[in-house]
């Protein structure tokens, strides 16, 4: 103590003995595990103004080689017609090059009427559609009703938009049955959010364009749909490099979603090679 | 992304007891972009000896062609075959003669020396260096997977359709882990008497 007093520092805040209170506990617990309790609180980097100083090391990552290299690659689809809401996706998970899984699940169950699809980082998307599922369901208990998928997907944007420019990267689709009937949105990391008929997403998203809007159309019955959905999803599994695996279908209709489907593209592709083969020998 | 890797691929070659075993996929691709699955980078250049380039697609029929004008060359001016060991000598000088100016591929050679019917497989980085061992080489973009499938697949000594087992597995299981490489694969064994061509049912994604 002699110490602290020619250093002049006995009274500085850290030298004080400490009571330690249950609320001052508390302040100190939320400190250490702050989005256990609130998911939208996560640690700032240790630099500062990240918003342009993350862009920064990002882009310099090539002369540093301090580069976060995220999972990436993906196709999904998604589209309505007369019989709901159709979903497809692929099951990829790449880092770079090479393949880390070929299972990942990139639809997320958020409720019995509602699904979600992950692109882009799928941290990012896991994470935030986790969070989405727990707004969701806040709001069912509040309004006694479930939410619509057009508050749902606002939710994302508004997620997506506070955190604009720190380098989320996520493409995701919202799907589900409510009172005004199916819905379907994409929402992205830039923000945008838009309703619609019929999208795709991820880097085989061109390739699954290709057949779906050779094949789409409103009247579709429920089995051409699902056929289409897959068969779509199939063609940009073989032209794109970063999907594969295997192929989920969900149907989603007024009372909930079914998971129609889960195929591996092998199979799918011997399949379809054999039924090429028949409609050349007739 | 290295211009190594802007078309994908991968090859593989193996010794085994009396023969050799050289392996390719099928994939010709434009980085992510898959454009055709029939493209094999293993060629037959001689009676018992074959060439796996690896790479950029260009430069590896340009390589090809430019060695099979020495090799004719050679065997003309010789008046008789060329061996594995000298036509590997041959590809690490014409190699480095472009050392400050690379063609992007990794080459592997695999061959029987024709008058003592020796295995003898090879490899070199895009600028020449030989490395001839005695167990497996490999190249392309799934280097480091098919090095893992080898080092605990392969053993000395192996039989000829023992080394068509060891060398498929490695092959295919090295790219489905890959996303750049794969879309079939075909295998060459090599023997005394005779050659063997094998083409894998593979995943196509």
């Amino acid at each position: 103590m002699a110490l602290a007093e020619i250093c002049k520092i006995s009274n500085a805040p850290y030298m004080r003995p400490n009571a330690w209170s249950s609320a001052d506990v508390e302040e100190e617990q939320k400190g250490l595990m702050c989005n256990l309790a609130n998911p939208y609180t996560l640690a700032a980097p240790p630099f500062e103004n990240p918003l342009h100083n993350l862009n920064q090391i990002q882009a310099n990552g090539d002369k540093t080689g301090v580069k976060i290299n995220f999972d990436h690659g993906t196709t999904t689809l998604g589209f309505k017609f007369k019989g709901g809401v159709l979903l497809a996706v692929d099951s990829r998970a790449t880092g770079g090059s090479y393949i880390g899984s070929q299972s990942m699940k990139k639809i997320v169950e958020i409720n019995q009427f509602m699904l979600g699809t992950l692109a882009g980082g799928a941290a990012d998307c896991v994470y935030w559609d986790r969070v989405l599922s727990k707004e969701c369901r806040l709001h069912e208990l509040r309004n006694k009703e479930r939410i619509s998928v057009a508050a749902a997907s606002k939710i994302m944007a508004n997620i997506a938009h506070e955190y604009k420019g720190m380098g989320l990267s996520m493409g995701m689709m919202l799907a589900g049955y409510d009172k005004r009937g199916p819905g379907l949105y994409y929402v992205d990391s830039e923000g945008s959010r838009t309703p619609g008929n019929l999208f795709s997403v991820g880097s085989g998203s061109l390739y699954a364009y290709g057949v779906l809007d050779s094949g789409y159309h409103w009247d579709l019955e429920d089995k051409e749909a699902q056929e289409l959905g897959r068969r779509a999803i199939y063609h940009a599994t073989f032209r794109d490099a970063y999907s594969g695996g295997i192929i989920r279908v969900y149907h989603i209709k007024e009372d909930g979603w079914v998971n129609i489907s889960n195929t591996d593209c092998m199979e799918l592709h011997y399949m379809y090679q054999e039924q090429l083969k028949q409609q050349a020998a007739k | 992304m290295s211009i190594l890797a802007y078309n994908g691929g991968c090859v593989v070659a193996m010794r085994g007891k009396d023969c050799v075993a050289i392996a390719t996929d099928h994939r010709f691709g434009i980085q992510a972009q898959t454009i055709s699955t029939d493209f094999k980078k293993v060629f037959h250049i001689g009676p018992r000896m074959f060439l796996g380039l690896t790479g950029l697609q260009t430069d590896i029929l340009t390589v090809r062609d430019r060695l099979m004008f020495r090799k004719n060359l050679y065997e003309t001016r010789e008046n008789r075959e060329m061996c594995p060991k000298p036509f590997s000598a041959m590809m690490s000088s014409f190699l480095y003669e472009h050392r400050f100016g690379p063609y992007f591929i990794e080459p592997v050679v695999a061959g029987l020396d024709p008058k003592t019917m020796e295995p003898f497989i090879c490899n070199m980085d895009l600028i020449g260096c030989p490395n001839a061992p005695d167990d497996f080489v490999v190249a392309g973009t799934c280097a480091e997977q098919l090095y893992g499938m080898c080092e605990t697949l392969w053993k000395p000594d192996l039989e000829p359709d023992q080394l068509f087992e060891v060398i498929a597995q490695s092959i295919v299981n090295a790219f489905d882990r890959d996303a750049m490489s794969g879309w079939g694969a075909t295998v060459y064994i090599i023997e005394k008497d005779k050659i063997t061509e094998r083409t894998l049912k593979t995943r196509m994604d």
